[in-house]
């Protein structure tokens, strides 16, 4: 077996600790009646679930995207252990036919041959201009070049068939431990959504198995311009994504919170300097405010190349700190939002009956406003997520988003971006990156409203 | 004229439909008034959207006729019906300040409906309504053509609301709570006007309302409404004098007045059915003092007692048996001895700040020099309208707002400018109850947590089990059962949530409890209900209030001693018979005759107010009541009069007096 050395990326920390902090709260949530209680009412919403089991699929290929090695390299025995330039995730490990097996240039999804022509030798025929065939896709079946579609249709339906066979499996211990525990009541009727949960399992299971079972074969969402394959930049893509969206909003959401709340709450001369703050941070561009904080951070990784021993640190703190430059240019929305309802809540008469008490103030922020502003908090989080994966878009478009080398949706869609213009279009890279993006944001849109219908006591 | 027949409207909730109006049948001829009578939620509303099928988007016609004047509306085309509303039939809306839009000027307002309905345009619809606001009383209306809605006083807005109700020549107007927003002075000069132009036009009116004076003062005929049903329908006299249904004749028991002072009032015994679980058989069965078996079976048919008064209900007998005998209560009738609250010379003022300095350009005197003074065990009731300040004298005592000038002692130490950990320690012995239930109260927490509050912000009970104790003991005090601990606020009705608001007030044993309109936003039966619980509390615990309030049958009711307000002043104050009998100040008389009494017999002439109070920013020169008081002299122009005293206890300010 090959050996390999664990390598601990800054973003890795943070996406773990995110896992264990998640961990802690489900703990905590799960000794307090009330909390658990909400959380319930989420559980049995459908479409929260089905969206919380797309999440979580996503959320999945993220963290395997995120326990990175280096591999060990062929070395004499004897010598001193030398590891691999290139630093790769499990999901790289899992993926490695999808990595590896790289095109010359553009092809469509499915295709055999490639989407530009070229000039080739054929023996016995001298110089021909044609399509040249593709080195991996559809390099089994040979000489039957169009049987593509009953060759796919035939492999996806076993990988269907083999996929919807593993659900039943599924299915069935749910059902049994499910009878084990209420024995007279239908899984529909079950207090937790399990129907929508599965049933979103069988879409995800019979769509993705055979996905997968055939890109081993075809690139099934065809090759870019320097022929990687689509799935696989899709598939590196989320974990970018996830991260662009939940640390960004990590640094951001404690600012906007805080200075809102206070800014509300207190009036007077504090609420001056905020709202000085965020009207002076709101009237400068906020492209060129980014740009100009990402350009001077990249000045300083570049004059100090020491820091990094691999490309994959370096981008990944660049990644990090295009979080944090978006982080602290983005909370003026959300903290103006809470800002305003906190000068609304703050004349509300139960916080006047609070204050009659002589109950402190901090005590109010945190019993009577916050608790009541949540509703905006997460509203405003998702609505942020994906703004800020289409921010990281655009600036990737400028030239200052993440490390060329990091493959993001922002970087995806650019790059597509420039092949809308031809003829015959590519539109496949465009299509995949924007369709991923589109269930990722749509899912976390749709649990958001759950998780916010269950916690606010009146719609209860 | 208007002949509604068997209506039934309702409202979808997820798969299910609830039917919020169910088979109500009235008319109304030319020139009547027809009142609709009932409390918060039996349809009332509901039944006026449905005639001008303004039903919001949930809400659905399920059966039953409309037509006016013999055409029936509910099959009209939408296109059609447009002709009607605004035309043939017109709204007036409870809320003026939500009812104008407020970029548009009152002339485009009015001019939209002339130009619909009776096609004028230019210098012919300007003369229009130019004679439209002149009839609703609006001074120098061709200027005010050109004003916009933030311009206008609230009655005023009422008043342009009531022309462009009156623009399209109506033959039926429908007013839906039409003073309910309104102040007492102004609320008799809007229905003065509504009177008058109905006579003038010879209308019919739909009255909504549920305000027992207010019928008593327009109605013709009155139907009251329960639940979504019609439950007796009778003409005026009928119903003052001879109210059938034991619904109709709970709710007159249940007004609080000045002859029931020793009594406790008759309350309504639980709550309206939910409209997803409504009875079989009579809907108010549950509630009613009379209910027989057969009530719990049958919906009762409708039953003729007299000509014209008709009742739906099984009890044949007549009248309630007098309440005064089983309901007395012992008062606690403690001598005026040595106040433990004093208030000298109370003022607040707000900055107006203008500019880019934020310059202070003036003051908004909202208090401007009261003195107070506050014996246990008793109550004070503070009266005036609204924007009169009351509310900030509430909480200036509690120094929620910090007070500008003046002194507030509590017990021999002064409160005002004390520290805020030093002021904790007094909070103990004032605390407040608000106005608005659904406000007062922190959706997100549980009865229990929000009870316990005071008591952990003040260290009252600091051990975790004694506290639930205390707080099980609150609830019962309150006549809540303890399971509601673990509840949330919006489990609750109105007045339960004002119990709540009550308990927790009551949770740190305060001396004086201001309470700030507590039932102002509640319906008559369970206002008798938090009074009779505040009366209670009184006997039992010698809590002293301060009892913020302009409604004057609560006053008459329940206070000892009045003050009566006006513009962030104190114009009279005295023992509640002083004030409320013989009052000496011009503004009092005049608030005290426009109170709409719910009693059939003619009463003093109303003392009419002109105008509105002014604003506190800017207030008159010499005595600030002085431009709408019939008697104003020279003297009340130039020098604001000194304090005199007409009794032992009964002081007013006014020249006239002393």
């Amino acid at each position: 077996m090959m050996g390999f050395q664990i390598v601990v990326l800054w973003s890795d920390v943070l996406i773990w600790l995110l896992v264990a902090a998640g961990a802690g709260v489900g703990v905590m949530i799960a000794k307090n009646p009330p909390l658990l209680a909400a959380w319930r009412r989420v559980g049995a919403n459908r479409v929260g679930m089905a969206s919380a089991t797309v999440l979580l699929a996503f959320v999945l290929i993220g963290l395997l995207d995120s326990l990175h090695y280096r591999a060990h390299l062929e070395s004499k025995p004897g010598q001193k252990a030398v590891f691999a330039v290139e630093v790769l995730s499990v999901l790289d490990a899992l993926a490695a036919p999808l990595r590896s097996r790289n095109e010359k240039t553009y092809s469509a999804p499915f295709a055999t041959r490639l989407y530009a022509k070229e000039t080739m030798d054929v023996p016995g025929q001298g110089t021909v201009r044609d399509y040249p065939r593709l080195k991996h896709g559809g390099k089994h079946l040979g000489e039957r070049e169009d049987e593509v579609a009953e060759d796919a249709a035939m492999t996806a339906f076993k990988a269907g068939v083999l996929a919807f066979v593993g659900w039943l499996g599924v299915f069935g211990a749910v059902a049994a431990v499910n009878r084990k525990k209420s024995p007279n009541l239908k899984l529909r009727e079950a207090a937790f959504a399990w129907d929508a949960v599965l049933l979103t399992l069988l879409l995800i299971l019979v769509f993705a198995v055979p996905l997968f079972w055939l890109s081993g074969q075809y690139h099934v969402f065809g090759t870019d311009k320097v022929g990687q394959d689509v799935l696989y930049q899709i598939l590196k893509s989320v974990r970018t994504g996830l991260i662009i969206g939940l640390v960004t909003t990590l640094v951001m959401l404690p600012m906007a919170v805080l200075l809102g709340i206070v800014a509300g709450y207190f009036r007077g001369w504090v609420d001056d300097v905020i709202q000085y703050i965020y009207t002076v941070l709101n009237s400068i561009p906020g492209v060129l405010l980014i740009a100009a904080a990402v350009l001077m951070m990249q000045v300083v990784i570049d004059t100090n190349p020491q820091w990094f021993s691999t490309a994959a640190e370096r981008a990944d703190l660049r990644l990090l700190a295009l979080c944090f430059i978006l982080g602290i240019t983005s909370w003026t929305g959300l903290c103006r939002l809470l800002r305003g309802e906190t000068l609304k809540l703050r004349e509300l008469e139960y916080i006047q009956a609070a204050q009659a008490f002589g109950v402190s103030s901090w005590r109010i922020i945190v019993r009577h406003i916050l608790p009541n502003l949540m509703h905006i908090v997460i509203i405003a989080l998702v609505m942020d997520f994906s703004g800020l994966v289409l921010a990281e878009a655009v600036l990737s478009y400028v030239g200052i988003g993440v490390d060329p080398t990091m493959t993001s949706f922002g970087t995806m869609i650019n790059n597509a971006r420039m092949e809308l213009g031809r003829e015959p279009v590519v539109w496949w890279s465009l299509a995949a990156a924007f369709s991923a993006m589109f269930i990722l944001v749509l899912s976390a849109n749709l649990f958001a409203d759950a998780v916010r219908d269950a916690f606010d006591p009146r719609a209860a | 004229m208007l002949k509604v027949d068997n209506l039934r409207l309702g409202f979808t909730a997820g798969k299910k439909m609830l039917a919020a109006v169910d088979g109500i049948s009235f008319s109304i001829e030319k020139g009547e008034t027809f009142a609709l009578l009932g409390e918060s939620g039996c349809g009332k509303s509901a039944t006026a959207q449905g005639i001008m099928r303004l039903l919001p988007a949930a809400g659905r016609i399920l059966e039953g006729k409309v037509s006016l004047e013999g055409e029936p509306l509910l099959s009209l085309s939408e296109a059609d019906m447009r002709a009607y509303r605004g035309g043939r039939m017109a709204m007036i809306f409870q809320e003026p300040a939500t009812s104008l839009n407020p970029v548009l000027t009152v002339g485009r307002q009015i001019g939209e409906v002339l130009e619909r309905h009776l096609d004028l345009r230019g210098t012919a619809a300007t003369e229009r309504m130019v004679d439209l606001l002149r009839q609703v009383g609006i001074a120098d209306p061709e200027r005010r053509l050109t004003e916009y809605p933030f311009q206008l006083s609230g009655g005023m807005k009422q008043r342009v609301m009531i022309a462009i109700a009156l623009a399209g020549e109506p033959e039926l107007l429908i007013a839906d709570e039409p003073t309910t927003a309104l102040d007492v002075t102004v609320q008799a000069q809007i229905l003065d006007l509504l009177a008058k132009i109905q006579v003038d036009r010879g209308m019919g009116m739909l009255l909504i309302t549920h305000d027992l004076g207010v019928v008593a003062r327009m109605a013709h005929r009155i139907g009251v409404m329960y639940a979504g049903e019609l439950v007796e329908v009778a003409s005026r006299e009928a119903f003052f004098t001879q109210p059938r249904h034991p619904y109709t004749q709970a709710l007159f028991e249940a007004l609080p007045e000045i002859s029931r002072r020793g009594l406790k009032l008759t309350t309504i015994p639980g709550q309206v059915p939910s409209l997803a679980a409504m009875p079989t058989g009579c809907r108010f069965a549950d509630r009613c003092a009379h209910v027989m078996p057969v009530c719990r079976e049958v919906s009762p048919p409708w039953r003729e007692v007299a000509d014209g008064h008709t009742v739906r209900c099984h009890w044949q007998g007549e009248a309630a048996e007098d309440a005064r005998t089983r309901n007395a209560v012992t008062e606690l009738d403690i001598d005026p001895g040595k106040p433990f609250l004093q208030v000298a010379d109370l003022k607040v003022h707000f900055p107006i700040r203008k500019g880019f300095l934020q310059r202070t350009v003036g003051h908004v005197r909202a208090v401007d020099g009261v003195s107070l003074a506050i014996s246990a065990g008793r109550t004070l009731a503070l009266v005036g309208e609204s924007g009169c300040g009351k509310t900030t004298v509430g909480k200036a005592l509690l120094q929620l707002i910090k007070p500008t000038a003046g002194s507030v002692t509590l017990g021999g130490s002064e409160l005002v400018g004390l520290k805020s950990r030093r002021l904790r320690g007094v909070r103990r012995h004032m605390q407040m109850i608000f106005q608005d239930p659904f406000a007062s109260l922190n959706p997100r927490l549980r009865v229990g947590e929000i009870i316990a509050e005071g008591m952990g912000a003040l260290g009252v009970e600091t051990d975790p089990q004694a506290r639930t104790t205390a707080v099980a003991t609150l609830l019962q005090q309150v006549g809540l059962s303890d399971e509601a601990i673990n509840r949330y606020p919006h489990e609750f009705s109105g007045g339960q949530r004002q119990r709540i608001a009550i308990a927790r007030a009551l949770a740190v044993q305060p001396e004086l409890l201001i309470c700030d309109e507590p039932t102002s936003a509640l319906d008559v039966s369970v206002q008798a209900q938090i009074l009779n619980l505040l009366k209670k509390l009184q006997a039992e615990l010698g809590v002293a209030y301060l009892f913020i309030t302009h409604n004057f049958a609560v006053v008459e009711y329940l206070a000892h001693d009045v003050a009566v307000m006006y513009l962030g002043r104190i114009v009279e104050q005295g023992s509640a018979e002083e004030v409320l009998r013989s009052p000496r100040h011009p503004y009092t008389q005049a608030l005290l005759s426009a109170v709409p009494a719910p009693h059939l017999e003619a009463r003093a002439e109303v003392i009419r107010l002109p105008g509105e109070t002014p604003s506190p920013a800017n207030p008159p020169s010499g005595c600030h009541f002085h431009p709408r008081c019939p008697q104003a002299t020279d003297v009340c122009r130039q020098r604001y009069p000194a304090t005199s005293a007409v009794s032992g206890t009964h002081t007013v300010s006014c020249h006239l007096v002393g």
